[in-house]
C-alpha cells in the first residue's frame, strides 16, 4: 500500500526525529504529572520500536537502504548527510530498542523515589537518540557527533546518584576518557577529509589507497573505540561507570558500549574493506595483522575480567567486569574473523560474534537488573552485609540462576548458542585461544555460583527478616528478558537464519555498501 | 556572590542592552554574514553573565525561578525539530527547505554572485537560527547562574 | 618551511595539554588541559580549508573579480569546527558542574586523595 511505503521510506529519519522531541518536550509534559511522564516515555519508545521494526522488515528483505537529509538525491561531490541502513545496522537498532524498552519499564519502580526524574528522562531518551544514531548514520563525522552526544548523556547519567562521592569520581574519570578519545577521533577524521576530500563512509571506502596517514588514521579509530567498548587495556573506566550508575541507566549505557563495538567492526570491514589484503612488511596481510592484534587484545581482556572479578566484594562491580570478559568473548570472535577472512570459518566465527553480541546483552542486563532489585530491597552493595535472601525474593533468585547459566554459557540458554560457534571457529584458527576460552567460561560460572550462594543462601540476619518481593514492574521487565533469554536458547537456528546471517553477509559485502551509494549518483 | 558598587551597576546598565542588540542581530542575519544561532546566542548570554557579576548571584536568582528559563529552552528546542519536522511535511525530506524559492515568509531566491545581502531570503535557515539562538542563551545563562548561585550558598538541599 | 608552522603548533598543543591532563594533580588543571588538546584540535580542522590567496567563503559583499568557488577557501572545515567547539562547551560545562560536586563532598581538588575506587 501506498501508506506503508511512505513510513517506510521517511523511517531512518523519523527513527532519529521522534525520541529527540520527546527527549525536548519532557520538561514541559513532567510539569503535569509523574504518570503521565512515564506512559508518555514509554508511547514514545514504542513508536520508535514501531519504526524500527518496519525499517527491518524492509531491509532485511530488499539490501541497503539510503536515506539523504536536505534533499532529494546526492549533489556532486556529495555533501549531504545520508543515513545507510544495512542488515546489521538494523540489527543493532533492533539490540538497542529491546534494551531501552527494558530499562523504561525498569525504570518506573526503581526511580520513583528521587526526585529530579524529569532531567532522568530527558538523559535516558537522548542516549537512546544517539545510541539509534551511531548506528544508523553512513557520514563518519555524523558519527563522531552522535558519539559526543552519547557520551555527555551517559556521563551525566552516571553521576545520578550525587550524594555518593565514587559515582561521581566514576563519572569524572569516565568523561576525562572520553571526552580526550573523542578528540582523537576528530583529529583522525579531520586527516581522512584532507586527504579525500569527503565525509561519508561510502565515498571514503571507494576512494581509499593505503597511505601512510591511513595507517595512523586507522589505529586511533580503533584504539578509541576499542576503548569506549572496553577493550584492556583500556577498560579502566568501565567497572567504575558500571558499579556506580543506577542499574536502569547501566542497561543502556550497554547500548552505548555495543554501538561502539559496532563503529570498530565498520571501520575495520567497510571502511579500509577494499585494502584489507594489501601485504606490509614480512609479507604479512593487514587482515591477518589486524585480527591477531585484536586476538590477542581479546584473549587478555577475558583472563583480567574474570579474574577481576573474582576478587570483588561489590556486586554491581563484579557484574562489570565480567561484562568486560564478555566484550573480550565479541572481540575474539571479530579478530578471528577478519585474520582468516576468505575462509569458511570465518563466516562462522562472525555469525558466532554476532550472536554474542545480542546474548551479552540479555544476559549482563538480567545480571544487573537483579543487582538492582537486591539493592532497591537492602539497600546494600557488598557481597559480605547480603545473605538469605531466597526465602523472600523467590522469583529474584529464579531470574538470577537463569542469568547465571546464561552467561557460563550452558545449555538450553542462549549463551551456549554463541559460545560453542565462537569456540568451534577460534580452535581451528588456534586451539591454545580455544582452551583459554572455555577455561575462563568455566571460571565465570565459578565467580557467578559464588555470588548466588552468598546472596541468595546461606543463613538469614535479621535485618533482612521482613525483606518483600522486588516491585511489579521490576519483575516484569525481568521475566521478559528472562524469557527472550530462553527463546533464544531454544531455538537459535531462527535467530541466526533471520537476523544473524544477513548481518554477517551485510559485513563481508562492502561492495554492495558502497555500490549503493556511488553507483547511484 | 553579592553585588557590585554603583558605577559598575550604572554602566552595565547601559551596556546590556547594546550587547543584547548585538547579539540579536548577529542570529538574525546567520544566512548573510558570519554568525548564526550558536554565535548569537553566546553573545547574548555573555551579557547575561555581566548582569550576574554585577548585581550578584543571589539577587538574579531570586527573581528569574529556574524554571521559566528551562521551560523556555524547550520551546527553542521544540520549535527547530517542529520546523524539520514540516519540512518532512511539505517537501517530504526531513530537514527540507521548502520556503525557499516560494512567496511565503522568507522565500525570495537570491540572484548567483556577490550580492548586496537581501534578508528575506533563505527559506528554513532563519527560523533554525532563531529556535537555536533561544536555546542557546536560556542554555548558557542557566549554566553561569546556577553555578554562581551554588558556589555562594553554604549548604546544598541535595 | 614556513606553511608547516600551524601544524607544529597544533602537535605542541596536544601534547601540553597530554602533560596537563597525566602529570597534574588539580581537578581544575586536568579540565584545563582538555580544554587546550580542544583548541588544538579544533585549529588543525580550521587549518585544512586555507588556500593560497582566498578570501572568506561569504557571498555578501565580496571583493570584486574574486571567482567562485576557486578564489575562497573551502567551507566545510568551518562547519566542523564550530560543531565542535559547541560539543567543547558542553563537555566544559559539565566537567566543572562534576569537579564543584567533588569539592563540595571531599573538601579538596587534590585527584590522589580523591580516588576510592581502587581495586
Amino acid at each position: 500500500m501506498n501508506n506503508i511505503d511512505v513510513l517506510i521510506e521517511q523511517s531512518p529519519a523519523l527513527i532519529i526525529a521522534i525520541p529527540l522531541l520527546g527527549a525536548f518536550l519532557m520538561p514541559l509534559v513532567s510539569r503535569i504529572n509523574s504518570t503521565v511522564r512515564n506512559i508518555f516515555g514509554l508511547l514514545v519508545l514504542c513508536l520508535t520500536g514501531f519504526f524500527v521494526g518496519m525499517l527491518a522488515s524492509d531491509v532485511l528483505a530488499n539490501g541497503p537502504r539510503l536515506y539523504i537529509f536536505g534533499a532529494k538525491d546526492l549533489a556532486v561531490p556529495m555533501v549531504r548527510i545520508l543515513f545507510e541502513v544495512d542488515s546489521m545496522s538494523i540489527f543493532m537498532a533492533l539490540i538497542t530498542m529491546v534494551l531501552a524498552f527494558i530499562a523504561m519499564i525498569y525504570s518506573w519502580s526503581f526511580m520513583k523515589d528521587h526526585d529530579g526524574l524529569d532531567k532522568y528522562y530527558t538523559l535516558v531518551l537522548l542516549l537512546i537518540t544517539s545510541t539509534l544514531g551511531m548506528e544508523l548514520t553512513g557520514d563518519i563525522f555524523n558519527f563522531f557527533v552522535f558519539l559526543e552526544i552519547s557520551c555527555i548523556a551517559s556521563c551525566a547519567l552516571i553521576a545520578f546518584w550525587i550524594s555518593e562521592g565514587e559515582a561521581l569520581e566514576a563519572a569524572f574519570k569516565y568523561i576525562v576518557v572520553s571526552a580526550i578519545g573523542a578528540l582523537f577521533v576528530l583529529f583522525a577524521i579531520g586527516m581522512l577529509y584532507a586527504q579525500y576530500n569527503a565525509l561519508n563512509i561510502a565515498t571514503l571506502a571507494n576512494v581509499l589507497k593505503y597511505t601512510f596517514l591511513d595507517k595512523i588514521i586507522l589505529v586511533l579509530l580503533v584504539v578509541v573505540l576499542g576503548m569506549k567498548a572496553g577493550l584492556v587495556p583500556m577498560h579502566m573506566w568501565l567497572p567504575d561507570s558500571y558499579g556506580r550508575a543506577p542499574p536502569s541507566v547501566t542497561l543502556i549505557i550497554m547500548g552505548a558500549t555495543l554501538a561502539s563495538f559496532y563503529g570498530v567492526v565498520r571501520v575495520i570491514f567497510t571502511l579500509y574493506g577494499n585494502v584489507l589484503s594489501t601485504t606490509m612488511r614480512f609479507s604479512i596481510p593487514l587482515n591477518v595483522l589486524v585480527g591477531w592484534i585484536l586476538i590477542t587484545l581479546a584473549i587478555i581482556s577475558i583472563i583480567v575480567g574474570v579474574a577481576m572479578a573474582l576478587i570483588q566484594s561489590d556486586l554491581m562491580r563484579l557484574i562489570g567486569f565480567s561484562a568486560v570478559a564478555e566484550v573480550g568473548y565479541m572481540f575474539l570472535a571479530i579478530g578471528a574473523g577478519i585474520a582468516a577472512l576468505g575462509t569458511p570459518y570465518a563466516t562462522t566465527a562472525l555469525h558466532g560474534g554476532i550472536l554474542h553480541l545480542l546474548n551479552d546483552a540479555l544476559d549482563i542486563g538480567l545480571l544487573f537488573l537483579v543487582a538492582g532489585a537486591v539493592y532497591y530491597v537492602t539497600k546494600k552493595r557488598s557481597l559480605d552485609d547480603i545473605s538469605g535472601l531466597a526465602r523472600n525474593m523467590k522469583y529474584t533468585t529464579v531470574f538470577f540462576i537463569i542469568g547465571l547459566l546464561a552467561v557460563a554459557g550452558m545449555p538450553p540458554l542462549n549463551g551456549f548458542a554463541s559460545k560453542f560457534l565462537i569456540y568451534e571457529s577460534v580452535y581451528q584458527l588456534n586451539p591454545i585461544l580455544s582452551i583459554v576460552a572455555i577455561l575462563c567460561s568455566i571460571l565465570m560460572l565459578a565467580v557467578f555460583v559464588k555470588v548466588f550462594y552468598a546472596v541468595f543462601m546461606g543463613p538469614e540476619l535479621p535485618a533482612f527478616k521482613n525483606v518483600t518481593e522486588a516491585p511489579k514492574s521490576m519483575l516484569l521487565a525481568m521475566g521478559l528478558v528472562a524469557a527472550l533469554a530462553i527463546f533464544i536458547g531454544l531455538f537459535p537456528n531462527l535467530v541466526i537464519d533471520a537476523l544473524v546471517k544477513p548481518a554477517a553477509d551485510a559485513l563481508l559485502n562492502h561492495a554492495q555498501y558502497i555500490g549503493t551509494v556511488v553507483g547511484g549518483i | 556572590m553579592s553585588g557590585m558598587s554603583k558605577i559598575v551597576k550604572t554602566s552595565v546598565n547601559i551596556l546590556f542592552p547594546l550587547t543584547m542588540i548585538f547579539g540579536l542581530y548577529v542570529i538574525a542575519h546567520g544566512h548573510l554574514t558570519p554568525g548564526g544561532g550558536f554565535q548569537g546566542g553566546a553573545i547574548v548570554a555573555s551579557g547575561c553573565a555581566m548582569i550576574v557579576v554585577a548585581y550578584g548571584s543571589k539577587w538574579v536568582f531570586k527573581q528569574i525561578k529556574e524554571n521559566r528559563l528551562a521551560t523556555f529552552e524547550s520551546i527553542g528546542a521544540v520549535g527547530f525539530i517542529t520546523v524539520a519536522l514540516l519540512g518532512l511535511v511539505f517537501s517530504t525530506v526531513f530537514f527540507g527547505n521548502f520556503l525557499a524559492g516560494s512567496n511565503l515568509l522568507f522565500g525570495t531566491t537570491p540572484a548567483t554572485g556577490s550580492t548586496g545581502a537581501d534578508f528575506n531570503t533563505g527559506g528554513v535557515l532563519p527560523l533554525m537560527n532563531f529556535a537555536v539562538g533561544v536555546k542557546v542563551i536560556a542554555g548558557l545563562f542557566v549554566i553561569v547562574l546556577v553555578m554562581a548561585y551554588a558556589s555562594s550558598v553554604k549548604e546544598w538541599d541535595t | 618551511m614556513i606553511e608547516y608552522i600551524p601544524f607544529i603548533a597544533v602537535v605542541t598543543m596536544i601534547f601540553i595539554g597530554l602533560y596537563a591532563v597525566l602529570f597534574r594533580r588539580n581537578l581544575i588543571k586536568i579540565v584545563i588541559g582538555i580544554t587546550i588538546i580542544e583548541s588544538g584540535v579544533n585549529l588543525f580542522l580550521i587549518i585544512l580549508g586555507y588556500r593560497e590567496g582566498g578570501v572568506a567563503p561569504i557571498f555578501t559583499s565580496l571583493p570584486a573579480g574574486t571567482t567562485y568557488p576557486a578564489g575562497m577557501v573551502l567551507p566545510v572545515p568551518q562547519a566542523l569546527t564550530l560543531t565542535s567547539i559547541v560539543i567543547g562547551v558542553a563537555v566544559l560545562a559539565l566537567m566543572l558542574s562534576l569537579v564543584m560536586h567533588i569539592y563540595r563532598k571531599y573538601g579538596t581538588l587534590d585527584v590522589r586523595k580523591i580516588r576510592r575506587l581502587k581495586e
